[in-house]
């Protein structure tokens, strides 16, 4: 198993939306380059035949009526944010 | 410890009920004995003592009126990553802030519903990612047998409060093995309900298709009747389960002849700590010589269930968190722009541990490593699935050790991977979706807690709850301690 190079650890931490300290990167590089050897064991495993199990119960939709139910009340649902305007979340600008 | 915390949660209720005490004293009783154990213990990260104590007064207003529930007046003490309306659910992370619960987990409200007294939140590993409560971004739990000794986890102070007798039972949330590992840490029954068995509405989720709430009790009995209470359908979660639910406690027979009892050889024998391998090899001598059959059977893929588990988990997870990012709910911390706010948001809320899985799942996710790990830890997850579908043709139940090891001291597990192989014995049965409880079974040398690991095949709850109560009244007379502390 290749060792997991900073460079990866950098690009995987700006996919998950990370800030990570020069530290933490180096600290990732080594901690997820052991993780990632002790998982390839599971390249020697024979899946043939073996579909995937993405969860341990058959999962179809389920419909209900289309009526309204008791909800959460507007400033129920603002009541934690950071930031709120008129029962709005509030956030900084994202586009000029 | 006054009197009646000595009792357990069944015979405390149906004496509130019968008028024979109240509510009140019993939740001042509990009350006390946090303030006497928690300098030391530290299960708890926030107690409501004046919301306790209303609570209790309106159970005696219902014992009064007739309408006490099975529960009336037991104090319960929930874990903090399942919301309890009005109070914090910190999930032990710097994250979540001062964050109020908007409203009531199905299982907090069915609990209230029940009669039963909320006394507060407990301890975890941040997120409910870790196995010894050390993750936890805000306290320190300490094993209620030995304060230098870790409470496991990630439901650790859930475990400690109910072996400190602060609190009769206690809810916590399984994804690997959280509820079962701390259980056999500190002495007490820890029970993962199949999955589907209870609602995981208002639990904060972390691997969705692995998550379970449920109990920590002092007996099989009491988690019998918290088991009546906790199971049943939810229309707010599509995954739970649409079929009846048994009463638990009638179930409880207490027999074992003619059970088949099936046992992985290697597990004990290939076991390094030789006092958990000889506890579990007495208790099932027990079960054999109440009439019980013993069978050998094999789990072929279960040794890949790690790996299996940290790749599917840190998957989900990585896609769970991603709702924290400042905006609805939490930490948020500025930036000029929106971008920016949430990696400085999610790099300075979040710890290591939640980091590292968030990382580990998106690599297993992200082009190119989709297949070789998340698709091949999928297909392998079915072949351990097919190993228990083969185990219980030939048997009814699966016993063998909970952990490897007894808790260990504060601090001895700094490599995230030896962490990661306390769940071993756990995971396979979360892979597969099954219910399974630690019951305690004895205690090493320098006395702490060893439990029995007992598994059963989906919504067997019934079945498994009926043979660990046989077994539980048998090995009483060795096994029934209280730690000093409490």
């Amino acid at each position: 198993m290749r060792a997991m190079d900073e460079a990866t650890v950098r690009h995987v931490a700006r996919l998950a939306r990370l800030e990570l300290t020069e530290a933490d990167v180096r600290r990732f590089a080594a901690d997820m380059s052991k993780i990632t050897d002790f998982v390839s064991a599971l390249r020697e495993v024979d899946v043939q035949g073996a579909e995937m199990t993405l969860h341990p119960i058959a999962n179809r939709n389920q419909w209900r009526e289309d009526e309204a139910q008791p909800g959460f009340k507007r400033e129920d649902a603002v009541s934690n944010a950071a930031d709120s305007e008129q029962n709005f979340f509030k956030v900084p600008p994202v586009i000029e | 410890m006054h009197e009646l915390l000595k009792l357990d949660a069944t015979e405390t209720a149906r004496r509130i009920r019968a008028a024979e005490t109240t509510a009140h004293d019993v939740t001042a009783a509990v009350l006390a004995q946090i303030k006497a154990t928690e300098p030391r213990v530290g299960a708890y990260l926030h107690v409501d003592e004046a919301g306790a104590l209303a609570q209790a007064k309106a159970v005696d207003a219902s014992v009064k009126a007739g309408k006490a529930g099975a529960l009336a007046g037991v104090p319960v003490a929930i874990k903090d990553n399942i919301h309890v309306h009005g109070q914090q659910t910190s999930c032990a992370s710097r994250m979540l802030g001062d964050f109020k619960a908007p409203y009531d987990a199905t299982v907090t409200a069915r609990l209230r519903a029940a009669g039963a007294v909320l006394v507060g939140k407990t301890n975890l590993d941040e997120f409910a990612m870790g196995s010894s409560c050390e993750n936890s971004a805000l306290k320190q739990t300490r094993n209620p047998w030995n304060v230098a000794h870790v409470p496991g986890g990630s439901s650790g102070g859930s475990a400690a409060c109910v072996a400190a007798h602060s609190a009769y039972l206690s809810l916590g949330s399984d994804t690997g093995g959280s509820i079962r590992l701390p259980a056999s840490f500190c002495g007490v029954v820890g029970f993962k309900p199949s999955y589907g068995r209870v609602s995981r509405y208002g639990l904060v989720a972390f691997a969705s298709s692995l998550d379970q709430v449920g109990p920590f009790a002092r007996s099989v009995r009491d988690t019998a009747i918290i088991m009546n209470v906790l199971a049943g359908r939810d229309a707010h979660d599509t995954t739970s389960a649409d079929r009846p639910v048994p009463n638990y406690v009638a179930g409880l027979r207490g027999e074992l002849r003619g059970v088949r009892v099936g046992v992985v050889r290697s597990y004990l024998d290939q076991m390094p700590n030789r006092e958990v391998a000889a506890a579990c090899q007495a208790a099932i001598d027990r079960m054999q010589a109440l009439g019980a059959t013993i069978v050998e059977t094999v789990l072929p893929h279960a040794d890949h269930g790690i790996a299996v588990y940290y790749v599917v988990a840190s998957a989900e997870a990585s896609s769970n968190l991603a709702r924290f990012d400042g905006v609805r709910y939490g930490l948020r911390v500025e930036s000029e722009s929106g971008i920016e706010s949430y990696f400085r948001t999610r790099g300075t809320g979040f710890g290591p541990e939640v980091k590292r899985r968030i990382m580990l799942g998106t690599y297993a996710l992200s082009a190119g490593h989709w297949e070789e790990f998340y698709g091949r830890a999928a297909r392998v997850r079915t072949l351990i699935c097919r190993d228990f579908e083969n185990a219980f043709a030939s048997c009814d139940v699966i016993v063998g050790p909970c952990a490897p090891f007894t808790a260990f001291k504060a601090g001895a597990k700094s490599d995230p991977l030896s962490m990661y192989l306390c769940d071993i014995f756990t995971i396979p049965a979360s892979l597969a979706g099954l219910c399974a409880l630690s019951l305690p079974v004895g205690y090493d040398k320098s006395g702490l807690p060893i439990g029995l690991h007992m598994q059963a095949p989906a919504f067997a709850e019934d079945r498994l709850l009926g043979f660990a109560h046989a077994l539980e009244q048998a090995l009483k007379p060795e096994v029934d301690r209280t730690p000093a502390i409490a």
